[in-house]
């Protein structure tokens, strides 16, 4: 049975407790509560002195310090001396140390609101502030394309090209192997039901109708929101972070005409180029499975993919593109340009770059599909 | 206006706010020609915030910010623009493109503004490294650089237009004592061989008595400037304690 670590004697003579602390106080060791303490005023309500008697301890630390602390701090609460008896070197100075507090002011914050009312009405103006930023962000993107078309911007030739690698040619492997797959996937789809009417050489009709008409924008504009808008976010976020967008515009260049406008113009040249190959990869999928599984011909595959694939879902699916490589690029640059500077900060730009692009990307096919309806295209 | 010639910069009665928080009230200082000038003041006093205001980067609450006797915050967007190519800013991190090299970090403002052709503005680049003892680093990215040389390839950047104004945003922060007496040789080398004006933002006293010939002392408790003049005169004569605790460290 190891010995008790805090032992109480009571002299009702003069009013004074006497706690004795024995073996080590440490952080890896297991302490009493303070409760076990200051449960004694209520034992003996008329302590009038207290006496922290250390001469049996083996070890302290900080441990020891906080309980003290909180000892002596409920013995000031309540007008009890305090005595130290043989104190271990230094451990007066921490006490006393700890019991001087320095405040420091800290700038009031705004009040948390928790009102169901308050955090709606919160969200609304949130919302208005974002599309204002939106908006303002569009503006200086329209500018800058005006004093581009004029020559008055400034483009860097070099770093365009390199803009155009990376969202473009980088991008193949993983668009392949995307379309590809989402190729294969419908024809399986499509062959388990048009098996049950014999009618399995319409999967060509369904593949190339899906692919060319939305799929394979659909799913080359998900892709590039994860790394392209992604890359983009991050990038102009630690750029943002480390002053180099400051240094821009001390320097008097626009950082939108600068870092936006050719992070812009490069997606908008790639995507359409990158959904033309993601169609030719989806048919392709297809065209594999169709032919080596579900047993097609594949000469009468290809003549009804053929039959079935107009030239106007091909502008469908190349305007798709368009409008998905703007708003990869926009929602990319947009929260890096106006990322908070820290780590964090770069984090959340790139998340929010991520889920804004593949969000307006649905809304943007819903409102595409939409139009094509109504103008029977 | 009535503005003395000599002077460069003069503020008017700038209020100063950061995240709706004012920080500094009422400031009203020149800075002359050719003189190097000291913002000094414990950290939170609004010293960054301030040099943000002076270098275009942040509009202030109130008050108004003079170039040449020009108002710059009420001038337009473009007018900002021409005016903001007058100086030359060296950022606390150095703020170095990353994507460019140290050499193309340098080029760049002069591609973007000079009319030299390429192989002019080569050899000049090479003089803007030489000039911060960084002869041979041209084709070094940044990354490849220590912290003392990225901020001295920061400064060949911002000396790339010869400007008329240099800014330094704490200068010798987190470099070893020996690059920060080297920074602060360079920064008394501009303003004897070049004759620049020099602003700078820094807590550092050696830096302070070693370059500064004017000085300001911005208090975070009254939340406005308490003291100035020249360090060592405020450091002979202040009668203000806690410009006298900043200046002896607290050995007074």
């Amino acid at each position: 049975m190891p010995l008790e670590k805090l032992t109480f004697n009571y002299s009702q003579g003069d009013n004074t407790l006497s706690v004795k602390f024995n073996g080590a106080w440490q952080i890896f060791t297991k302490i009493p509560p303070v409760s076990e303490a200051t449960s004694q005023f209520s034992v003996h309500p008329d302590i009038k002195i207290i006496i922290l008697d250390t001469t049996e301890l083996s070890a302290w630390d900080s441990s020891l310090v906080v309980f003290l602390y909180k000892l002596i701090k409920e013995c000031q609460g309540r007008n009890i001396e305090v005595r130290y008896n043989n104190p271990p070197e230094g451990m007066e100075k921490i006490i006393a140390l700890t019991l001087t507090r320095t405040d420091i002011k800290i700038p009031p914050k705004t009040a948390v609101t928790d009102t169901f009312l308050e955090k709606v009405g919160e969200g609304f103006i949130g919302m208005g502030q974002g599309l204002f930023i939106l908006l303002d962000f569009l503006g200086e993107i329209v500018q800058a394309f005006g004093r581009l078309i004029m020559g008055k911007a400034y483009f860097r030739k070099d770093e365009f090209m390199l803009l155009l690698q990376r969202c473009g040619v980088n991008a193949l492997g993983l668009v392949s192997l995307i379309s590809l797959l989402v190729g294969v996937i419908l024809a399986f789809v499509g062959a388990m039901q048009l098996k049950l009417f014999g009618a399995q050489i319409y999967i060509a009709d369904i593949v190339g109708i899906a692919m060319v008409r939305v799929m394979g924008a659909v799913m080359t504009g998900i892709l590039m929101s994860g790394r392209t808008g992604a890359s983009f976010a991050a990038e102009l976020g630690i750029m943002q972070t480390n002053e180099e967008i400051d240094a821009l515009k001390t320097l008097g260049v626009d950082p939108v005409e600068f870092l936006v406008i050719p992070r812009i113009l490069a997606l908008v040249i790639m995507m359409p180029l990158l959904t033309l190959y993601a169609n030719l990869m989806g048919m392709l999928g297809g065209f594999v499975i169709s032919v080596s599984m579900l047993n097609l011909n594949p000469v009468e595959y290809i003549n009804h993919t053929q039959a079935a694939v107009k030239m106007s879902n091909l502008w469908v699916g190349l305007a798709h593109s368009i409008v998905f490589g703007i708003i990869i690029a926009i929602s990319g640059c947009l929260r890096g340009i106006r990322c908070e500077r820290s780590a964090s900060g770069v984090g959340e730009a790139t998340t929010s770059a991520v889920v804004t692009a593949i969000t307006a990307i649905v809304i943007a096919t819903a409102v595409i599909t939409f139009i094509c309806q109504v103008l029977g295209v | 206006m009535g503005i003395p010639v000599k002077a460069i910069i003069e503020v008017r009665n700038l209020d100063l706010s950061y995240d709706d928080y004012m920080v500094m009230r009422n400031l009203n200082f020149t800075v002359n020609k050719g003189e190097t000038f000291i913002i000094m003041g414990g950290s939170g006093c609004g010293k960054s915030t301030l040099l943000k205001v002076l270098i275009g980067l942040k509009e202030p609450e109130k008050g108004q910010v003079f170039y040449n006797g020009e108002d710059f915050w009420a001038a337009d967007y473009s007018r900002q623009q021409e005016m903001m190519r007058g100086f030359g800013v060296l950022y606390q991190s150095g703020a170095l493109w990353s994507s460019l090299t140290v050499g193309e970090n340098v080029a760049l403002p002069l591609q973007l503004y000079s009319s030299l052709n390429a192989s002019q503005i080569r050899d000049l680049v090479e003089l803007k490294l030489s000039l911060v003892s960084l002869d041979g680093c041209a084709d070094l990215y940044p990354v490849e650089l220590s912290g003392g040389m990225r901020k001295r390839a920061g400064l060949a950047r911002a000396l790339a237009l010869d400007p008329d104004i240099i800014f330094f945003d704490e200068p010798s922060a987190g470099l070893d004592p020996m690059s920060a007496k080297m920074l602060d040789d360079l920064i008394i080398q501009l303003r004897e061989d070049l004759g620049s004006t020099i602003v700078v933002v820094t807590h550092e006293l050696a830096s302070i008595f070693a370059v500064g010939n004017n000085a300001i002392f911005l208090d975070d408790q009254s939340k406005t400037m308490i003291a100035s003049g020249n360090p060592k005169d405020l450091l002979d004569n202040s009668k203000d304690p806690k410009v006298i605790q900043f200046l002896t460290r607290g050995r007074r």
